[in-house]
């Protein structure tokens, strides 16, 4: 009969310690059961801040356990007899346990200043503080929006990243001298200052907040240096304190500053009773990060089913990017050790400040701290109390490398993967980043050590290949850097200067968008018409009988009744099925080859141009109707849509692109869904990236608020403009977001900050490409000799392709299957 | 003796594009005609999509021997086989095919 072991706690801790046992218990030894507080499923409280960009929880949600295993949220556990061995939760359920394990975590601490529970007083801990501080937010009136985080810590700043992305202007009090005083030293927290700042988030350090009042609707802050803040919220985010009272109300020992007390293997005083995570006191010692949190988890599931791990002092080492900023800190970051020396590395024009803290002969690396530029991280952790592998100068410029790493050092702190390990992997067969994640679980947590990986598969001779295809060694972003640079404009040329063979259907019409996005031509215009996929080449959409679908343009779905009337008679004419799409526009299906320059004739001459639903191209730009008729709407979105359908039309791209504007917040185009989207605000429009339906659907995040029109169009025009120049063949948006170092921070330094110094440049590759638009369609109407490619027959133009032939289905024509396949595609 | 069709001018060919004829038997044909100037001629019907689309696939090379990509769900198959390069079991018919004073001439198998 399996045991029962009780879990208290639903967070990442708790959740760990069931998926470790789950992994480990095969046998079935344990059944198990969780009481979470909160009402929604586990999620990864360390990502909280990423919550601001989608406000979808989901995305933060970690993986369900299987079902043997009991889950109770909003149900938590209100005490605990430990000679009956019961919990009895909030519901009054009453459970018997063999095993219990108290994951309760940590609860915000809140100075007990006056008026620190007035309305407008907030903590930043769960989904749901973030809900009410968005709440709070959303309710504030026009004006100049302030918000105080009282604390300069870690969680002060994720807070004050929160709240800008809200569009509120941060303040952030802070006790100590500098920020973050317990990662970084005073050279670190002075370039953290400086660079946080330039993000519009005023810091106060060296100073405390003495009191909140409340002001009419706006609440007042004193400082201790006697300055007084004008704000319409307040955060506490002054760091946390374990939740040890439901274990000291059992009577369970306590650790000297709070923690439920354990020993190394994370027992209790009571040996029925574990305690992991942020609510233990590991000889005398409370953590306030989750990896120690998943090293404990990991000792008590092997304790349960019969192990004798036991938990080592942890490596409180961290990396992070707060406002865009690197921030790392590891080993005896602060020097503590006698003797230790310091070597460090202050740049104050690239923005970086980097220290190595070595042992008193210099031999023996102990620590270190590094801020603005924390690339080196990954290298130097894992040699904390080993040998200085060669000049600290040139380790903290990057030059370490993963040779450099002995074998039983941790690549990732995380999961505690050594380096030996992951060279196991490798030999087993691991070729890439993606196959060790799943092997080793390394890269899994935080990330930081991903580029270590990257550089083990180098060192162990696999080759990571971003080559097109076999034609090109190169990648499409390196392939395009050639174009743009060579001004090379045929594939031939291409392919004979800087690749070999004649090409294939990958690099072919990779090269031809490549060429279309770069200057203009037609997309049929000489060796060009050879290179396109057959959709662009017939300018229309193979169906599955080998006909085409025709889709003309329709910009922001408006359209004159007159309009309407010409593709109704057209599709009546030639007999084409007729179909609404999801982009507002109308698809037209059924067309032979021969069929199609005669209909396109009479849509151009109605004023119709190509939609360019066939091309890896802009597609539309859908749109709600906007203030003009909507009761609630707070701009003209069908204005937008237009103009920004009319500007990007015709622009070809790594793969499709999809947009949409809605006029007010209802969101009624649906624009987050899109590659870019755009969502009326009170004053001016929110735009948003990376978004997709489709196979794997993606939210887009929001990239910039409340900028006007012309801001909005110019800072499109830089983002389109970058997707094209540096994403990967056939990569979304979403995908190219996802993959990019740094993610939408670096994308918004790249095109809003203009880090790089590239968006005149990219802003003038787009003024090229509107200038140069012309409709593909009207250019083949007017060109005898692309016309005459549209034939059935090169030996009987007027004769129908005999194998195609319809059926009516709902009053429509719809096509007659080609009989059973002799083969089943796959 | 094979039944011979002139299908039309060897200029009438994009180089690396196919066109398809019709034969007197009312087989479909895709007639190629790559980059080097070699001409091949294959039956235009996709057998895994059973549509009459080959010869509007994109010709070129794998490892060195000329293809050409279904457009329905991008099969290579070889030009001088019609050999499937996914799944050798799979293969189309292909047509002797040349040219006669500057004309493409295709014969029935």
């Amino acid at each position: 009969m399996a045991q029962r072991l009780v879990v208290v706690g639903n967070g990442m801790v708790g959740h760990r310690l069931v998926s470790a046992v789950r992994e480990r218990d095969g046998a079935g030894r344990w059944q198990v059961e969780v009481f979470g507080e909160e009402a929604r499923p586990a999620y990864d409280r360390v990502a909280l801040t990423s919550y601001v960009d989608t406000w979808d929880e989901a995305r933060l949600r970690l993986a369900d356990h299987d079902s043997e295993v009991t889950v109770r949220l909003g149900d938590p556990v209100v005490a605990i007899d430990r000679n009956a061995r019961t919990v009895t939760s909030r519901s009054g359920l009453v459970r018997g346990y063999d095993a219990l394990a108290l994951a309760t975590g940590s609860y915000p601490f809140v100075p007990p200043i006056p008026g620190h529970d007035l309305p407008g007083c907030h903590v930043y801990r769960t989904i749901d503080d973030l809900d009410r501080i968005r709440e709070a937010a959303g309710r504030l009136r026009v004006g100049r929006r302030a918000a105080l985080v009282v604390g300069g810590g870690l969680l002060g700043l994720e807070a004050a990243k929160a709240l800008r992305d809200m569009g509120l202007s941060p303040h952030v009090v802070e006790l100590a001298p500098w920020l973050m005083p317990l990662q970084v030293d005073e050279g670190g927290g002075a370039l953290l200052r400086r660079l946080v700042t330039s993000l519009d988030v005023t810091v106060h350090a060296g100073t405390g907040t003495q009191a909140v009042e409340q002001d009419g609707e706006r609440l007042i802050a004193k400082l201790g240096n006697g300055t007084e803040l004008d704000v319409d919220l307040v955060v506490f985010a002054a760091g946390v304190r374990p939740r040890d009272s439901l274990a000291v109300e059992a009577g369970l020992a306590r650790g000297e500053r709070g923690g439920v007390a354990v020993d190394a293997t994370c027992r209790t005083s009571d040996p029925a009773v574990w305690a992991v995570g942020e609510c233990a006191c590991v000889e005398g010692r409370v953590y306030g990060l989750v990896a120690p949190g998943y090293a404990m988890a990991e000792v008590v599931a092997d304790r349960l089913l019969g192990g004798s791990a036991t938990f080592a002092e942890a490596d409180t080492s961290t990396k992070l990017k707060l406002l865009g900023v690197d921030v790392a800190s590891f080993g005896d970051a602060h020097a503590r050790a006698e003797g230790a020396l310091e070597v460090v590395v202050n740049d104050a024009v690239a923005g970086s400040y980097k220290k190595l803290v070595l042992s008193d002969d210099a031999a023996t690396l102990l620590g270190g701290v590094l801020v603005g530029d924390a690339s080196a991280y990954a290298a130097l952790r894992p040699l904390v109390g080993r040998p200085v592998p060669g000049d600290p100068v040139g380790l903290l410029s990057g030059a370490v490398s993963a040779g450099a790493l002995p074998a039983d050092a941790q690549v990732c702190s995380c999961h505690a993967v050594t380096r030996a390990a992951v060279d196991g992997a490798i030999a087993q067969g691991c070729a890439d980043v993606p196959a060790l994640k799943a092997c080793t679980k390394a890269g899994t947590g935080c990330g930081s050590c991903v580029p270590m990986l990257r550089q083990l598969l180098t060192e162990a001779g696999v080759e990571q290949s971003t080559a097109l295809c076999e034609h090109f060694t190169q990648s499409r972003v390196e392939l395009f850097e050639i174009v743009r640079s060579t001004g090379v404009a045929t594939f031939s040329e291409l392919v004979t200067r800087y690749g070999t063979g004649r090409g294939c259907d990958i690099c072919k019409p990779a090269v031809a968008s490549m060429l279309a996005s770069l200057g203009g031509g037609h997309v049929l215009d000489g060796e060009r018409a050879a290179l396109q996929d057959t959709n662009d080449h017939f300018l229309a959409n193979i169906q599955r009988n080998g006909t085409y679908s025709v889709v003309p343009r329709i910009p922001g779905g408006e359209i004159t009744p007159e309009k309407l009337m010409v593709i109704a008679e057209v599709a009546r004419d030639y007999n084409l099925y007729t179909k609404i799409t999801g982009g507002q526009r109308i698809d037209l299906f059924g067309a032979t080859v021969e069929a199609l320059p005669a209909i396109w004739r009479r849509l151009v001459d109605a004023g119709f141009e190509s939609g360019h639903a066939y091309g890896k191209a802009l597609r539309t730009v859908k749109s709600c109707v906007g203030s003009t008729w909507c009761r609630y709407g707070v701009q003209d979105s069908v204005r937008m849509a237009i103009e920004l359908e009319l500007r990007y039309r015709g622009l070809r791209s790594p793969h499709k692109l999809k947009a949409g504007v809605s006029g007010c917040a209802r969101e009624c185009a649906e624009a987050r869904s899109k590659d870019f989207g755009v969502i009326a605000t009170e004053h001016g429009w929110n735009l948003y990236v990376g978004g997709n339906g489709g196979f794997t659907p993606r939210h887009a995040q929001l990239l910039v608020s409340d900028v006007d029109s012309e801001t909005l169009v110019r800072l499109i025009d830089r983002f389109l403009m970058f997707y094209v120049r540096t994403a990967d063949r056939l990569q979304r948006t979403a995908a190219w977001l996802e993959a990019m170092e740094g993610g939408l921070d670096h994308l918004r330094e790249v095109v809003v900050e203009d880090s790089l110094g590239i968006c005149a440049d990219l802003e003038a590759a787009m003024a090229r490409h509107v200038a140069s638009y012309a409709d593909e369609w009207r250019g083949v109407l007017e060109d005898q000799e692309k016309l005459a490619r549209f034939t059935s027959f090169v030996n009987a133009p007027g004769t129908p392709d005999p194998t195609v032939s319809f059926r009516e289905e709902r009053g429509q024509r719809v096509p007659v299957l080609l009989g059973v396949p002799e083969v089943v595609g796959r | 003796m094979t039944e011979a069709t002139t299908v039309c001018a060897l200029a009438d060919l994009i180089p690396d594009r196919g066109a398809a004829a019709l034969l007197p038997s009312g087989e479909q044909v895709a007639v190629f005609r790559t980059g080097s100037g070699e001409l091949f001629a294959l039956s235009n019907i996709d057998p895994f999509s059973r549509a009459a689309v080959l010869s509007r696939g994109i010709v070129g090379d794998l490892r060195g021997v000329p293809v050409v990509a279904s457009p329905m769900h991008k099969q290579h198959f070889a030009l001088r086989t019609g050999e499937c390069v996914e799944d050798p079991a799979v293969s189309v018919p292909v047509y002797p095919v040349r040219v006669e004073s500057g004309r493409v001439v295709v014969e029935a198998r």
